[in-house]
C-alpha cells in the first residue's frame, strides 16, 4: 500500500532540498529494514560465532515460527482488530497433532474396539482444520454477537489454553516418532527435515508469507482487509461484506497458529500444553516493529517478516554476547516502543509532502 | 419599540474567515435585551456561526464585538457565560448516563468548600428550574431515559441555571412536541418580562413570526435584511433568503425523460423514539431524471436513502428497478442491481481516508478488475486514471492518500467511486455539503451532464435554492412521511411550508 507512496514520493520530488525530504522519508519507510541490517551488522561484529551457518539456522528455525504466527496477526490487525488467542491455539493444535500421532482416534465411544490411524498427512489436515475452526469461533463471536476483539479472543485463549490441559491431563505426549505402519513416522520432517538446505520450518514460513503477500495486495478480499480496518462503515456502504471478510482474518490467524502447532510438536517430538504460552505478544510485536498500525487500515507482510527476523535476531544475538535475559526483556520493549514513535514521525512527515505536493 | 428593547450586544463589521470559505462578512448585528431576536437563513448562510461568536465558541477574524456599550472579546464559552451569555446548541451537549439534575450542573457544580458535590442542593435547583419550565421531570433520573423533546428541555434548564442574560436558542423546537413547543414559547415570554436577549434561530418561519420582535437574514454570510417584525410575512423573508441574483446553477437541458426507473414502495422504519422515522413513503424516478428531496433536519431524508442502501434490517416496503423488485439484502447485492449511494458524511460513510485515491476510486467495482481471485493493478489504475479525468479531479498522483484532496475533490471521488459501478439511479444525501462554491457548481453540472445521459438522480438537500434550481421534480418529507409533490419552477414558499406541516398553514400570496 503505502511502499507504492513512498516510491512515486520520492519520484517526483527530486531536485533541490526537496529530495533530502524524500530521501529522509525512504529511510523511515524502510527503517524496520534498516534497523535489521544494523542489529545484523552490530552482532556480527561483537558476538563472536554469530555469523556461523549453524547459528543462522538456529534463528531462522526461531523466526519462522514467530513469523508465521505474525503474518495472520498482520491481518487480523489490518482488519481493525486482535487476536490474543494465538498462543493458545498453537498449544492445543500441538495436543491435538501429538493425540493423533499417539492414539489416532479410538471409536471406543461407539462401542467398536478399534482405533483409527492416520498418516502425517491426514494428521496435518485435521490439526489445521482444529485451528481455522477456533478461529472461525473468534469471527463469530466478534462479528455476529458484537463482542470486542480483545475481549473474545482474550476468552478464547482461556478456553483453548484450558482444553489443551485437558487433552492431556496436563501431561505430556512424549515420543511423537509415529508409525512407519501407519505412514505417521514422516511427522518429525515438518520440524526437522531440510529442503534444499533449509529447514522445512522455513519453507512454510516462505510459502504463507508470498501466499500473504499475494493475498493483501493482489486480491479483492485483501484490499477488502485493508477498508474494513481503515472505515468500517464507508467500506460496508462501499458494498464490502465487512462480517465475511471479519471471518477470514480470524480464521486465517487461526490456520497460521495450528501451523505453528504442528511445527513445534514436530520438533520437539513431543506436545506440552503449555506450548506457545505468550506467543501472542510476541506476533503482535513483530506486526508493530513492521510497521502495522493497531488502528488498522495500515501494515504490510514484508514489515512484518523483517519486524520477526529484527525481535528474533536481537534474542539470539544478546544470548551470544551473554547479556542476561532480564536486560534482553527490557531491550526488546525498549526498541518495539522506538519502532511505533519513529512510525508516528514518518506518517506526519509523509502528510507534510504529499500536501506539499498538491500545493505545487 | 427602541427605547423599550436596548441593544445590549452588537457585532459590528464582523467577519469570520474558514480556510476555503468566508462565513462572515463585515456583518453588522444588534442584539436587543428583553426581546426576541430571530435569525433566518439557508444552512450555510452563516448563522450558527454568528451564534458560537456570541458564544465565545468561536473568534472574529475581523471587526469588534459591544457589550453594553464595552468592547469585549471572549476568549472561549466559559468566558461568555461569565458575561451572561448562554447558548443551546441544536445538537444536544449532554451526558445519557448522568441524571438530569448533574446534567444540569454539569461544569459549574454546586459544591461545598470546592471539593464536595451538594446533591441536596442541586437537586433542589434543578426541580425549580423544572418548575419553572412547567415539566414534570424528576431531576435524579438518568437522562438517557427521558424523550428528545425533555431532553431539549433540559439542555435550555441548564443555560438558564447560569443566569443568562442572553440566550441562544438554535433550532430549539426541531425535536419538541407540539405542547412543548408551546410551553417554550411561554418560557420565552417570560424570560423577555426579565429583560432576557434571547436569540432564536429555526427554519420554521410561521414560528418565527408568531414568536419574534426582530429579524435579521442571513445569506453567504452576508446580512440581507433587518427590521423589526412588524409587517414582516414570509414572502419578504423568502426573498432576503435567497434574494434575486441566483448562484450560477446550470440550466435545466432539454431532454426527454425516459421510462419509470426506480419505484420506492412504502417503506417504513419504526424509529427508536417510537413511531416512524420513515412513514410508508413512496416514490418514483423516471430514466434522466433528477428528483429533488427537500425537508429540514430530521425529516427522514437520510434515514429513507439509508432504506434503500440495505442499512436498516427493520425496514420494510418494497424497491423496483426497472419494474423488477429487488430482493438483495446486501449493499454488494443492491449496487449490483444498479443503485448507488452518495453519503452525507464523506469523512465517515464515502471514503477510507488513509486509503490511496486510486483505492477508493475502485472500492466498489474491484471485481471489473478480478479475474478467479487476481486483481489486475494495470487494469484498475488505468480505470481509477479514467474517472479522474472525467470527473475532473485534481490530483497530483493516485497513490496519495485521499485525505490529502480538498472537500470538493473528495467528493468526486465519491461520485466516481458510485459512477464506477455502472448506476442505473444514484441517490446523493446533501451532494453539496462543505464544498466551496466553485466546486458545487462543477458538482451540479455533473449531476445535469449524468441526467441526460439517461441516470435517475434522487437528491437530499436542506438547501432550497438548490432544490428549486436543480430538480425535474421537487418531493417535500416531513416526519418521516411524503408532504409535498411540485414540479420544476415552484414557488419557494410552497416548498417551505409542505415542509413544516405540524404548524398550521400560513396562507402566502
Amino acid at each position: 500500500m503505502s511502499s507504492i507512496d513512498a516510491t512515486t514520493n520520492a519520484k517526483t520530488v527530486i531536485g533541490g532540498h526537496k529530495s533530502r525530504t524524500s530521501a529522509l522519508l525512504l529511510l523511515l519507510h524502510m527503517r524496520t529494514f534498516v534497523a535489521l541490517i544494523l542489529v545484523f551488522a552490530f552482532f556480527a561484529i561483537a558476538a563472536p560465532n554469530f555469523l556461523t551457518t549453524g547459528n543462522m539456522l538456529i534463528i531462522s528455525k526461531h523466526v519462522a515460527l514467530n513469523a508465521v504466527l505474525a503474518i495472520g496477526m498482520t491481518f487480523v490487525i489490518i482488519a481493525g482488530g486482535i487476536d490474543l488467542s494465538v498462543g493458545s491455539i498453537v498449544g492445543l493444535c500441538a495436543m491435538v497433532a501429538g493425540y493423533l500421532v499417539l492414539y489416532g482416534i479410538d471409536l471406543g465411544f461407539l462401542g467398536i474396539a478399534y482405533s483409527v490411524q492416520f498418516n502425517t498427512i491426514e494428521i496435518c489436515l485435521m490439526v489445521l482444520v482444529v485451528g481455522i475452526f477456533i478461529g472461525w469461533i473468534n469471527g463469530l463471536l466478534i462479528t455476529k454477537l458484537n463482542v470486542a476483539p480483545f475481549i473474545a479472543t482474550l476468552g478464547i485463549l482461556y478456553v483453548a489454553r484450558g482444553a489443551a490441559l485437558l487433552f492431556s491431563d496436563g501431561r505430556t505426549f512424549p515420543n511423537l516418532s509415529g508409525n512407519p505402519e501407519y505412514g505417521s513416522d514422516t511427522f518429525r520432517v515438518i520440524g526437522s527435515g531440510t529442503f534444499f538446505g533449509l529447514p522445512v520450518s522455513v519453507w512454510i514460513m516462505v510459502v504463507v508469507a508470498l501466499a500473504a503477500a499475494y493475498l493483501a495486495t493482489r486480491t479483492p478480499l485483501g484490499r477488502h482487509i485493508y477498508a474494513v480496518g481503515g472505515n468500517e462503515r464507508g467500506a460496508a456502504l462501499s458494498g464490502v461484506n465487512v462480517d465475511r471478510t471479519k471471518l477470514f482474518v480470524y480464521m486465517f490467524s487461526g490456520l497460521c497458529a495450528a501451523l505453528v502447532g504442528l511445527i513445534i510438536s514436530s520438533q520437539l517430538q513431543a506436545s506440552h500444553p503449555a506450548t506457545g504460552e505468550t506467543f501472542e505478544l510476541n506476533a503482535i510485536a513483530a506486526a508493530v516493529l513492521g510497521g502495522t498500525s493497531m488502528s488498522g487500515g495500515r501494515g504490510r507482510i514484508g514489515g512484518t517478516i523483517v519486524g520477526a527476523f529484527v525481535i528474533g535476531i536481537l534474542a539470539d544475538g544478546l544470548i551470544m554476547m551473554g547479556v542476561s535475559s532480564f536486560w534482553q526483556t527490557v531491550i526488546k520493549g525498549l526498541v518495539i516502543i522506538a519502532a511505533v514513535v519513529i512510525d508516528q514521525v514518518q506518517q506526519k512527515l509523509q502528510a507534510r509532502v504529499v500536501l506539499q505536493q498538491n500545493a505545487n | 419599540m427602541t427605547e423599550a428593547h436596548p441593544i445590549g450586544l452588537s457585532i459590528r463589521n464582523g467577519s469570520k474567515i474558514y480556510p476555503g470559505t468566508q462565513a462572515l462578512k463585515n456583518v453588522d448585528f444588534d442584539l436587543r435585551m428583553g426581546a426576541v431576536n430571530v435569525l433566518v437563513g439557508e444552512n450555510g448562510a452563516g448563522k450558527s456561526t454568528l451564534m458560537k461568536i456570541i458564544a465565545g465558541v468561536e473568534q472574529l477574524n475581523g471587526g469588534t464585538i459591544e457589550l453594553d456599550g464595552q468592547q469585549v472579546v471572549f476568549a472561549d464559552k466559559t468566558d461568555a457565560a461569565k458575561h451572561g451569555v448562554g447558548i443551546v446548541f441544536q445538537e444536544l451537549n449532554l451526558f445519557p448516563n448522568l441524571t438530569v439534575a448533574e446534567n444540569i450542573f454539569v461544569g459549574h457544580e454546586k459544591t461545598r468548600g470546592g471539593i464536595h458535590i451538594d446533591r441536596q442542593a442541586q437537586r433542589t435547583a434543578a426541580s425549580a428550574l423544572m418548575k419553572r419550565l412547567e415539566q414534570n421531570i424528576d431531576p435524579d433520573a438518568p437522562l438517557g431515559n427521558l424523550r428528545i423533546g425533555q431532553q431539549q428541555i433540559v439542555e435550555i434548564a441548564k443555560a438558564l441555571a447560569e443566569n443568562a442574560r442572553i440566550l441562544i436558542l438554535d433550532e430549539p423546537t426541531s425535536a419538541l412536541s407540539a405542547a412543548e413547543v408551546e410551553v417554550l414559547f411561554r418560557v420565552i415570554k417570560d424570560l423577555k418580562t426579565q429583560g432576557v436577549g434571547i436569540v432564536y434561530i429555526s427554519h420554521r418561519l410561521e414560528e418565527l413570526i408568531r414568536i419574534g420582535d426582530y429579524i435579521t437574514v442571513l445569506r453567504d454570510g452576508a446580512i440581507t435584511g433587518s427590521r423589526s417584525m412588524q409587517g414582516v410575512d414570509i414572502p419578504w423573508i423568502v426573498a432576503n433568503m435567497i434574494g434575486s441574483a441566483s448562484k450560477e446553477f446550470p440550466k435545466t437541458g432539454e431532454h426527454k425523460l425516459g421510462n419509470e426507473v426506480f419505484r420506492v414502495d412504502n417503506v417504513c422504519l419504526p424509529s427508536p423514539a417510537g413511531g416512524y422515522a420513515v412513514d410508508h413513503m413512496s416514490l418514483s424516478v423516471r430514466e434522466g431524471e433528477i428528483v429533488g428531496l427537500y425537508g429540514l433536519m430530521g425529516a427522514g431524508r437520510s434515514e429513507l436513502l439509508e432504506c434503500i442502501m440495505a442499512q436498516h434490517p427493520n425496514s420494510s416496503g418494497q424497491l423496483f428497478i426497472g419494474g423488477k423488485p429487488v430482493k438483495e439484502k446486501s449493499v454488494s447485492g443492491r449496487i449490483r442491481r444498479g443503485l448507488a449511494l452518495i453519503p452525507e458524511d464523506r469523512k465517515r460513510d464515502g471514503l477510507v481516508q488513509i486509503m490511496t485515491i486510486r483505492e477508493n476510486l475502485t472500492m466498489s467495482s474491484l471485481h471489473d478488475f478480478t479475474r478467479g481471485f487476481h486483481l489486475s493493478l494495470k487494469a484498475e489504475v488505468a480505470k481509477a486514471a479514467d474517472f479522474v479525468k472525467r470527473m475532473a479531479i485534481k490530483i497530483a498522483s493516485l497513490e496519495h492518500p485521499v485525505s490529502s484532496l480538498s472537500g470538493g475533490n473528495q467528493q468526486k471521488v465519491v461520485i466516481g467511486k458510485a459512477l464506477m459501478t455502472r448506476p442505473k439511479i444514484l441517490l446523493m444525501d446533501e451532494p453539496s455539503r462543505g464544498i466551496d462554491i466553485g466546486a458545487k457548481a462543477e458538482i451540479f453540472r455533473t449531476m445535469r451532464r449524468l441526467a441526460a445521459d439517461g441516470l435517475g438522480i434522487l437528491f437530499v438537500t436542506s438547501d432550497l435554492e438548490e432544490v428549486l434550481a436543480l430538480s425535474d421534480r421537487i418531493l417535500v418529507m416531513a416526519n418521516g412521511r411524503l408532504t409535498g409533490q411540485f414540479p420544476a419552477g415552484a414557488s419557494a414558499a410552497e416548498v417551505i411550508s409542505a415542509a413544516t406541516p405540524n404548524l398550521n398553514r400560513v396562507e402566502t400570496q
